[in-house]
């Protein structure tokens, strides 16, 4: 199986500042899905960014899906990013003023790569569809302010996996979420990606729910930058 | 499409601060085409007050004064053309027609034009159009009087009305010979130009204004003293005149103290120094029971400024014609408009035949030997003075230029402080796969939307202004400005208008753009 995510002696920092990720070797198969947790400031989230393709890592080699990220320019990353990666806030991760349909809608309306994943289905039908499966299809002409916290991780999760990119990024997308319902998005999260095969990065300083991951990847274990 | 419905959408929610932009936006362009408008107006306006006259002519002096006093009845000549010299010109072979024009006198604010039956047959305006009487007829009789339509209008004049006319020029004139009534027999059609804000008198209607205020100064208040000789009436002044207006009268009438001079002049050296403090007792007193010094006395006060040298020779003949004259209420019987001579006008305006022999004509009149004249070309003249205000006008573009920058910067700051609360939003695009130059592009197109929609409601705005204000303008300055499909000027103001909202748009994109790299993925608010 080949890997989703293949990390060589990457470095990276903003500016001219101290060190933020020194990562000798990371490797992730495709069809994992990975619990990759640390404290607050381990750098999970500037991880996720160079993971994303929207940092650029200083030094060492980022393959992400097969494609060196080190080689691409930054617009050819932004094009592989909405074309193969699903990425998930922490929280506010809708655009307030678009409606449930358009927040789900945009990876697709943003890059045709990403629409022509859809298969020839039409992108309305394919976002209901999401929706339905997420338990939010009655939710899709409303405006984004009216609904719940759980309702917007739902809307935001549709959003990631329109168009079933290879990988989701979530950046601790259930720590707004009381614990109950964090299982139930959990278990639609993971059904999705399973339904697309998508390779699923969930970063989280909780370690409660790092049972339901098929690995766990501890961030100060692996980046010497930190501690 | 999806980067201009992403501006759309997010200024739509941004649903006050947009009106708000965009309404100041609106607004500054509004006074930008609003003030474009208006000069444009203003230059119409002004080079269609007169049309179709080859040459203006008045005594030598400036060319935008002949052309002020003439056409724009604003300020006055400083000497007149002889009725001779007038003749002459208007005999002249290569000359069609003539409108003689003689002013000096005013009747509450507006000016009293002495003038012929040409003026009503000749005179053109905006593109040829001819004037025309709304009512009546044109003035023929001595005391006939035609109004213009803003004079009938403000004074609330109809036909058959009796009006005074005060001489000089001014809201307050310094005489008023209510005993010299003037009947209005005719109301133009109006014009839009200076012409609805003059009275129209026959010239021997004019003559005799002034040989009235000789006549007046020559005779003392009829009622009393009617058995008065000419020489004692004008050194006893007219005792009317200074009981109504005790302030008006020591300064009035140069021509009455030429005249005496002339009448009475021992008199009047005699007793002039020596009872000058008794003025103010005799005007106070009561002019029927004035003694002949006490008058002498305020003749002697009336300083000989005024416009004693247009009056010397009419006032001589005055006293010579129609001194006996004593009480103005039967004027009409003392004096018809054959009895009058007409001894001079302002300026007149000439057709010629023939367009090519103007310059010849003008070159002609100004070499005129008799007196000292000039002839005008009216386009020329009116080019002359509008490049002359056109100072004024750089500086009000200027300034409108500058309320539009006000207004887009406006626009600037408000886009620029949302910047802010809008880093989650760029994270959001950059995660969805939005390069940097989407997000410029985003806010440059917000910017450039806001301004446009700025420059077309202020477009629309100024349409519903100039709909609505444009007879109130009309009514309140005179100004016509005409209403149009936008033209090449507006679309350019407009253009220049989204032009640099668009550039100013890269401002906060640039920002944006610099937020978007840095913050990646992370949104620290």
């Amino acid at each position: 199986m080949s890997l989703a995510i293949d990390i060589r002696r990457l470095r990276f920092r903003y500016g001219g500042g101290p060190w933020v990720l020194d990562i000798p070797e990371l490797t992730l198969e495709r069809g994992t899905r990975a619990f990759l947790f640390g404290p607050s400031g381990s750098g999970k989230t500037t991880l996720l960014g160079v993971l994303a393709g929207v940092l650029e890592a200083n030094e060492g080699e980022v393959t992400v899906l097969g494609e060196d990220l080190g080689s691409l320019s930054g617009a050819q990353r932004d094009a592989f990013r909405a074309e193969h990666i699903g990425y998930v806030f922490q929280m506010f991760n809708l655009i307030p003023y678009l409606s449930v349909l358009d927040n789900i809608t945009l990876p697709v309306r943003m890059h045709a790569g990403r629409r022509a994943r859809l298969d020839g289905a039409g992108v309305k039908e394919s976002a209901a569809q999401l929706a339905g499966q997420l338990q939010i299809g009655d939710l899709l002409s409303k405006p984004v302010t009216e609904l719940s916290v759980g309702q917007q991780q739902r809307v935001a999760a549709c959003r990631a996996l329109i168009g079933a990119p290879e990988l989701i990024v979530a950046d601790e997308p259930t720590s707004s979420l009381d614990f109950d319902r964090r299982e139930d998005f959990l278990e639609l999260l993971f059904q999705e990606c399973e339904r697309a095969g998508a390779t699923l990065v969930f970063v989280s300083h909780d370690r409660a729910l790092e049972g339901m991951f098929s690995r766990t990847i501890s961030l100060p274990d692996v980046n010497k930058a930190v501690f | 499409m999806l980067v201009l419905d992403l501006a759309l959408k997010s200024l739509r929610n941004r649903a006050f601060s947009t009106s708000l932009t965009v309404g100041s936006i609106a607004l500054s362009v509004a006074l930008l085409i609003g003030v474009e408008n208006v000069r444009v107006g203003m230059r119409e306006s002004f080079s269609n007050t007169i049309s179709q006259t080859d040459l203006i002519v008045g005594t030598k002096g400036g060319t935008i004064q002949l052309l002020l006093y003439s056409v724009f009845g604003m300020g006055a000549p400083t000497e007149n053309v002889s009725w001779e010299a007038y003749r002459q010109w208007a005999e002249h072979p290569a000359v069609a027609w003539t409108i003689p024009y003689s002013l000096g006198d005013s009747h509450r604010g507006f000016r009293v034009i002495g003038t012929n039956e040409d003026f009503y047959h000749r005179y053109r305006y905006r593109g040829g159009q001819e004037i025309a009487l709304a009512e009546g007829r044109a003035s023929e009789g001595l005391y006939d009087v035609t109004l213009g339509a803003d004079v009938a209008e403000e004074l609330n004049y109809g036909l058959g009305d009796e009006i005074a006319v005060t001489h000089g020029i001014g809201e307050v004139g310094f005489l008023v010979h209510d005993h010299m009534p003037f009947t209005v027999v005719g109301v133009l059609v109006k014009t839009f130009t200076p012409v609805d804000r003059a009275l129209y008198v026959t010239l021997e209607g004019m003559e005799a204004i002034h040989l009235e205020e000789g006549a007046s100064a020559a005779s003392d208040d009829g009622h009393e003293h009617d058995e008065e000789t000419v020489t004692e009436a004008a050194v006893t002044d007219d005792g009317h005149a200074h009981e109504e207006e005790a302030e008006a009268a020591p300064a009035d009438d140069g021509h009455m103290h030429e005249e005496d001079e002339v009448e009475a002049a021992p008199v009047d050296d005699e007793h002039g120094h020596a009872h000058e403090e008794e003025s103010e007792v005799a005007s106070a007193d009561d002019g029927h029971t004035h003694e002949e010094d006490e008058v002498v006395s305020e003749v002697t006060q009336a300083p000989p400024e005024d416009d004693g040298h247009a009056h010397e020779e009419e006032a001589e003949e005055a006293v010579a014609e129609a001194a006996p004259v004593d009480d103005g209420h039967a004027h009409e019987a003392d004096l018809s408009i054959e009895d009058v001579e007409v001894t001079q006008v302002t300026s007149f305006f000439v057709g010629t035949t023939d367009r090519r022999d103007v310059l010849m004509l003008q070159r002609e009149i100004n070499d005129f030997e008799d007196e000292p004249m000039m002839a005008v070309i009216p386009g020329v003249a009116l080019n002359e003075m509008w490049r002359s205000l056109g100072y004024a006008e750089t500086g009000l573009r200027l300034v409108t230029i500058f309320v539009v920058l006000v207004g887009l910067l406006g626009m600037l700051v408000s886009l620029y402080t949302s910047l802010n609360e809008r880093r989650r939003e760029m994270a959001i695009l950059r995660a969805v796969g939005a390069g940097p130059s989407r997000i410029v592009a985003l806010l440059v197109l917000e910017s450039a939307c806001l301004a446009a929609a700025g420059a077309l409601a202020g477009l629309a705005l100024v349409y519903v202004l100039l709909s609505v204000g444009q007879s109130i303008v009309e009514a309140q300055v005179g100004l016509f400005i005409p209403i149009r499909p936008p033209g090449s000027v507006e679309l350019l103001f407009m253009g220049a208008v989204v032009s640099a909202g668009f550039l100013m748009g890269f401002v906060p994109a640039l920002k944006a753009y610099r937020t978007a790299l840095h913050d990646g993925l992370t949104v620290r608010v």
